[in-house]
């Protein structure tokens, strides 16, 4: 359909289906409750749109552009990380090496290179910036930098490059394209955070690490693992090369890992005492609010398709 | 031709590199003055500074926000960081050397307020050291003592002292916060509204999220 192939024609419209079912409930709520404040529903949704709108432009465009798009996504998320995290001011030159590595990082995805995409930043980037940063010659608070600087890089730049990485992937699954297994990482991602909160509303009490999160319950965690597993197995067929068993495994894959990616960033923003990491994003907070589970899905689902199909 | 000039600047220049390359964490936005006599008093880290602080304004307002800089740093040598400061960015020159009156001082501010501009000052006087505040300096007092009206606009900048440090030229990009306060109105005695501005900036840098507040 308008040269889009099905499946994923069929994935987009669906989540534009979704997004207008969304933006009709807040609008039903609205009128029917005047008094009550819907400020941050609205502009939730409305980033939502933003969102969505951005994403499916830029992967319908071309693979280039899609690649680029993700690469700038990266960029955001490094700054807005090392933005709140404490750094030196002598770091700000290795800081300037860092963001270095994501056009570098995006270039090797967008030429297929594969070997040089899986280690350039676990080995070169992790030598590099240590290098850089014995040349200024400032030693005080040298372990503590260079930690937070590799981390933020293989967070933001390695582990999310690894979706840019899907669209170049050969296509196994014509009825999908290339942009298959993007949408389905993506979809399942989002709508499992969906899930764990809606089954933790509905039924959450008893909490699984209260200290990180006091809104992670078992009984949530669990709704949104079977949700996403089932969901997975009918999706996973239709978007990606894999088989419905894979496609569950790949689902319990995504919904755990998600998971964990979403406490993983609440634990740093506890320790820095802050609510969100920025406000790039109105009613979600800053870009590393909403990528989060991706940091953690995006890399685990792609080894998983690739040791199963490539 | 000037007001052409400043607002291709800000559209083209600017406010891309602010919105895409530096990223802001805005705070307070509806207390930014729509329209002058406006004071707005920032603490100063960089030059960014006052590229942040004028690119917050619509574009259809740009060309009566008026920065108070230095005369000796920005114009004296002339050619084009004298020709960027005038034309583009439209500073409003202060002779820092100490041998003018106070009266011929303040003429320029007094003669923008009147026209109904919005002045952007910075009271520590310089940049001083990344992210530290410097004491803050007694001259918008005796802008705004005759004139009660005029409200005076407190902006908290933090995380552009590492984007672009005094001294240095490399630009690293990072996101700022900007944290924009309400009017001061405790203007009795020139001590009595410096100790309440410096109060004001304490509080405001308190919603920083680039600051480390455990430290």
């Amino acid at each position: 359909m308008l040269g889009i192939p099905l499946h994923s024609f069929y994935l987009i419209v669906l989540v534009l289906i979704l997004l207008i079912c969304g933006s009709l409930i807040r609008y039903r709520l609205e009128q029917s409750n005047p008094e009550k404040d819907y400020t941050e529903l609205r502009e939730r949704i409305q980033s939502w749109w933003v969102m969505v709108g951005l994403l499916f432009a830029a992967l319908l465009f071309s693979q280039t552009l899609a690649i680029v798009f993700f690469g700038f996504l990266s960029f955001l998320a490094l700054k807005e990380f090392l933005s709140i995290v404490p750094t030196r001011q002598t770091d700000r030159r290795v800081i300037f090496w860092a963001y270095l590595s994501i056009p570098i990082q995006y270039y090797w995805v967008s030429i297929g290179w594969y070997g040089m995409f899986i280690i350039f930043i676990p080995v070169y980037i992790f030598l590099l910036l240590p290098i850089r940063m014995v040349l200024l010659g400032e030693t005080k608070g040298f372990i503590r930098s260079a930690g937070i600087l590799h981390w933020a890089t293989m967070l933001t730049v390695f582990a999310f490059s690894h979706i840019a990485y899907l669209l170049v992937l050969p296509v196994k699954n014509e009825m999908a394209g290339y942009i298959g297994p993007v949408l389905f990482l993506l979809f399942m991602t989002q709508f499992n955070d969906v899930c764990q909160y809606i089954w933790g509303k509905k039924l959450g009490r008893h909490r699984i690490i209260p200290k990180v999160s006091p809104n992670k319950t078992w009984e949530g965690f669990l709704g949104g693992v079977a949700t996403i597993t089932l969901v997975a197995a009918i999706t996973g067929p239709l978007l990606t090369p894999l088989l419905w068993w894979q496609g569950m495994l790949a689902g319990m894959l995504i919904s755990v890992s998600g998971f964990f990616g979403d406490l993983v960033i609440s634990s740093v923003k506890r320790d820095l005492q802050i609510k969100d990491t920025g406000n790039l994003i109105p009613g979600h907070g800053g870009i590393l609010d909403r990528m989060d589970s991706l940091i953690f899905t995006a890399p685990l689902f792609f080894h998983f398709l690739y040791y199963s199909h490539y | 031709m000037d007001r052409i000039i400043k607002l291709l600047f800000f559209a083209l220049l600017v406010k891309p590199v602010v919105l895409l390359l530096l990223g802001l964490n805005i705070r307070g936005r509806n207390n930014l003055p729509k329209k002058g006599p406006a004071i707005v008093i920032a603490n100063h880290n960089s030059h960014l500074d006052t590229l942040v602080l004028l690119s917050l304004f619509p574009l259809s307002q740009i060309h009566r926000v008026r920065p108070v800089a230095a005369a000796d740093y920005f114009l004296q040598n002339g050619g084009l960081l004298a020709w960027i400061a005038l034309k583009c960015i439209g500073i409003i020159p202060l002779d820092r050397s100490g041998g003018a009156d106070r009266e011929v001082l303040f003429s320029g501010c007094n003669r923008a307020l009147e026209n109904n501009e919005i002045l952007v000052l910075f009271p520590e006087g310089s940049r001083g050291r990344p992210e530290q505040m410097s004491r803050l300096k007694k001259g918008v007092y005796f802008l705004i003592k005759e004139r009660p009206e005029v409200p005076v606009i407190p902006v908290m900048l933090h995380g552009l002292g590492r984007s672009l440090p005094k001294g240095e030229a490399l630009f690293v990009p990072f996101n700022c916060d900007v944290v924009i306060g309400e009017n001061l109105t405790e203007r009795d005695s020139a001590a009595g509204f410096i100790n309440s501005a410096g109060a004001c900036f304490k509080e405001l840098s308190e919603y920083c999220l680039t600051l480390n507040h455990r430290e």
